[in-house]
């Protein structure tokens, strides 16, 4: 059975170019970039040379641009670097509820050690309001983070508005663009953004890597401790072939890519509108426009997600219901609450998410297959057959 | 031809991972599903529990080693309304809960039964020491003790219904435990010496009434201990610290052992009394469920069990009303205790039962 990939948030294939810059330093270019001896420098090389294409696809300076294992880390760097450095100007850190738990946990964790955080709501599209984080901002806050745009429902958040207002108040400003970086344009400067996290695992790069960006001048608290590594901010010997992956992938993912986001997009409303006409009681969670080129997540009513997926396994069909971060949980999404559903209808949603490859023929598959299953899955729902008693 | 579907419902234990293995060598597609009833936060890693993080981890490797899909599905809801908060009324109510039936009942048989269906299985499956049989005269499912009587399981299946019998594969009704252990080592499994899950698996330390009381917020009121005339012998701790039959920890001397042989809720008291007092040949029990037939019509002479560990023990059994039925032994039983169940055997067969009640 063909497999159709449509798991893209969750992480995505390596290219092929990127896996072939990665093996020399896998093989026989091995040496510590922080040693002296000329054969080594090819390695500090291959890492500046990185650094220099995460740079420039957000329009941030090579020296702005730190090495992590990913984008947890780099979540976790900024906001507790960010109001350690900052704290005795205050306690107060403004995020909000539809965060990543990479964020969430985190000021959770800031919280019961005397930080105190606002978890902005959200519309019923999953955006903040500028009038709340207005509103919400104290002389005491020290952060503000909120994510670039939402890894379930793929809304992309007023990212410029909030720069502006961290500005004019001259708090630092924090996104997690995981899910961003790769489809949309993102310029740091443009944005007011003084701190962005991002993994490169999300945009066909490897696994384990990913890059904290931070303004030159936004004072952050180093988080691992160790050598010089990273202009003595981020100890630990770099991971060089995983870093050259990185920055090859990122180059690739804006190469070409006016046009990878019309196709994405079209393939996305394709799915969208695909769904929507042939299901009914189904309902596109998030901004029908406003939203990721490559994000699709629906409700279907009298439907449990876990089932669906499984049954969509079971033909070759790899989807998720919310984030796979959060899936070992099994809990109602956090994200699809925030935004009003009420807890059977956040339980009843899958999110597909395009990438590389996706065809109109992978689109088609899977809505030819899905109404059948959902209207199996609601045959057998006692939920349904009250429903429809009711009627 | 369309190979039959079996979800297998999967603890990582040795039971459910032979009962899986077994159906693959029939022929069947299966699927492993594992539960998960769990807050992450709060659950006890316990090696002895049927749906912790520690099952999740093995029923994936058994899973992997046999080389078939594994889902780990939520059913927190469900246990925790049809298990946990069941359990907790029972014992506010003085009575003793049987959490595994329930669990059995509702959320194996029903909750998981109906994923199943739903993802396209024909089957569900596990791992308990029971057989089930379709009687080919009146096309009833019937469960039947196992083969290995020491480990029979069929009394905590005694409420399954005819719909979920006729879904249900138990493929450990012909084997004993060391049987099942011998194919667990020769197939390689890791679990093959886990040891068998024991007590209540969502009770840390197998204290009941403190996990009740934390679990409400709510302390149990202590009350007084009196004897069958209602002179007070002393202060309890509050009922749902007592079952019938109880003697240890009664914190009561009285020069002579003395047993719990009632609870009562609405004056908050417990009766204490002697052995004999405990001793009973009338039982009542209602939420009844048969499985050769919907209804009782005629008395009938039968076995009975009324604790997991009791020996079947003759008796006859009536309706006297709607969902009430009357069993009469022939020789006494001790601490007949309202809440547990009761169920009935012809021979090995399970003709049904229901949970005990007061009257």
């Amino acid at each position: 059975m063909k497999k159709i990939y449509l798991d893209h948030a969750a992480t995505t294939p390596i290219k092929k170019a990127v896996v072939d810059a990665m093996l020399p330093y896998l093989t026989e270019n091995f040496g510590n970039p922080s040693s002296v001896y000329q054969m080594a420098q090819v390695n500090k090389k291959a890492v500046d040379e990185a650094r220099e294409q995460v740079a420039a696809a957000i329009g941030a300076k090579a020296q702005e641009i730190f090495f992590t294992s990913g984008g947890t880390e780099a979540d976790n760097w900024a906001i507790k670097g960010i109001v350690e450095a900052r704290k005795s100007k205050g306690n107060h850190i403004i995020t909000s509820k539809v965060e990543h738990h990479a964020v969430l946990h985190t000021c959770e964790y800031l919280e019961k050690n005397g930080y105190e955080v606002t978890y902005l709501d959200v519309d019923e599209y999953g955006s903040i309001r500028i009038d709340d984080l207005k509103k919400a901002i104290k002389d005491t806050t020290i952060l503000i983070t909120i994510m670039y745009a939402n890894n379930e429902i793929g809304t992309i958040m007023p990212i410029k508005e909030i720069g502006e207002v961290a500005k004019a108040h001259n708090i630092p400003f924090h996104t997690d663009a995981v899910q961003a970086i790769g489809q949309v344009k993102i310029d740091v400067n443009d944005e007011n953004i003084d701190a962005l996290s991002i993994t490169a695992h999300k945009f066909n790069g490897p696994k384990g890597v990913g890059a904290l960006y931070i303004r030159r001048g936004v004072k952050v608290s180093q988080f691992m401790h160790g050598g010089a590594q990273e202009r003595g901010r981020r100890g630990g010997t770099e991971n060089v072939a995983s870093i050259v992956g990185m920055g090859v992938a990122i180059e690739l993912a804006y190469k070409d890519f006016d046009n990878k986001i019309r196709q994405y997009t079209q393939l996305r409303d394709m799915l969208i509108n695909g769904i929507l006409e042939t299901i009914p009681y189904s309902r596109l969670n998030g901004h029908l426009t406003n939203r990721l080129p490559n994000n699709v997540n629906i409700g279907f009513e009298f439907v449990e997600g876990e089932s669906l997926l499984l049954l969509l396994d079971m033909q070759g069909i790899c989807a998720s219901s919310g984030s796979a971060c959060t899936s070992g949980s099994l809990d109602p999404s956090h994200v699809l609450l925030a935004i009003g559903l009420p807890h059977e209808k956040a339980h009843g949603s899958v999110r597909f998410t395009l990438g590389a490859g996706i065809s109109d023929a992978d689109i088609n598959t899977v809505l030819e297959t899905l109404p059948a299953i959902v209207k199996r899955m609601r045959d057998m729902s006692p939920l349904y057959e009250e429903f429809l008693a009711k009627q | 031809m369309h190979k039959q579907k079996v979800v297998v419902g999967m603890s990582g234990g040795v039971d459910s991972s032979v009962a899986a293995y077994l159906l693959q060598q029939q022929g069947y597609e299966v699927i492993g599903m594992t539960m998960q009833i769990w807050d992450k936060d709060t659950s006890e890693d316990r090696e002895d529990s049927c749906c912790g993080l520690s099952a999740i981890d093995d029923a994936r490797r058994v899973c992997q080693m046999l080389d078939i899909p594994h889902y780990v599905m939520n059913f927190r809801n469900d246990f925790k309304r049809d298990v946990v908060d069941y359990f907790i009324n029972e014992y506010k109510k003085g009575r003793t809960p049987n959490p595994c039936i329930a669990c059995n009942r509702y959320v194996k048989w029903e909750s998981m039964l109906n994923k199943a269906l739903q993802i396209g299985a024909d089957f569900i499956a596990t791992g308990h020491y029971a057989n089930i049989l379709k009687n080919p005269e009146t096309g009833r499912y019937q469960l039947v003790q196992s083969k290995a009587l020491a480990k029979d399981q069929t009394y905590a299946l005694y409420n399954l219904t005819q719909h979920q019998l006729k879904h249900t594969l138990m493929p450990l009704g012909e084997y004993d435990k060391e049987e099942v252990r011998k194919i667990a080592t020769e197939i390689g499994l890791l679990v093959a010496n886990k040891p068998d899950s024991q007590e209540i698996c969502f009770v840390p330390d197998n204290n009941y009434a403190k996990y009740i009381e934390e679990t409400t917020g709510t302390k149990s009121e202590a009350g007084n201990f009196i004897n069958k005339n209602g002179e007070v012998l002393g202060k309890h701790k509050g009922i749902i610290n007592y079952t019938i039959g109880q003697r240890k920890g009664l914190g009561v001397a009285l020069g002579k052992p003395v047993f719990v042989s009632n609870i009562n809720v609405t004056d908050n008291t417990i009766t204490l009394g002697d052995n004999q007092d405990l001793f009973t040949n009338v039982v009542y029990a209602s939420n009844l469920n048969f499985m050769p037939f919907d209804r009782l019509e005629s008395k009938m002479n039968i076995s009975a069990k009324i604790r997991y560990s009791h020996s079947p023990s003759n008796c006859s059994i009536e309706m006297i009303d709607k969902d009430k039925i009357k069993c009469t032994f022939t020789t006494a039983q001790r601490a007949v205790t309202p809440g547990q169940a009761i169920v009935f055997y012809d021979t090995d067969k399970v003709i049904g039962g229901g949970t005990i009640e007061l009257i």
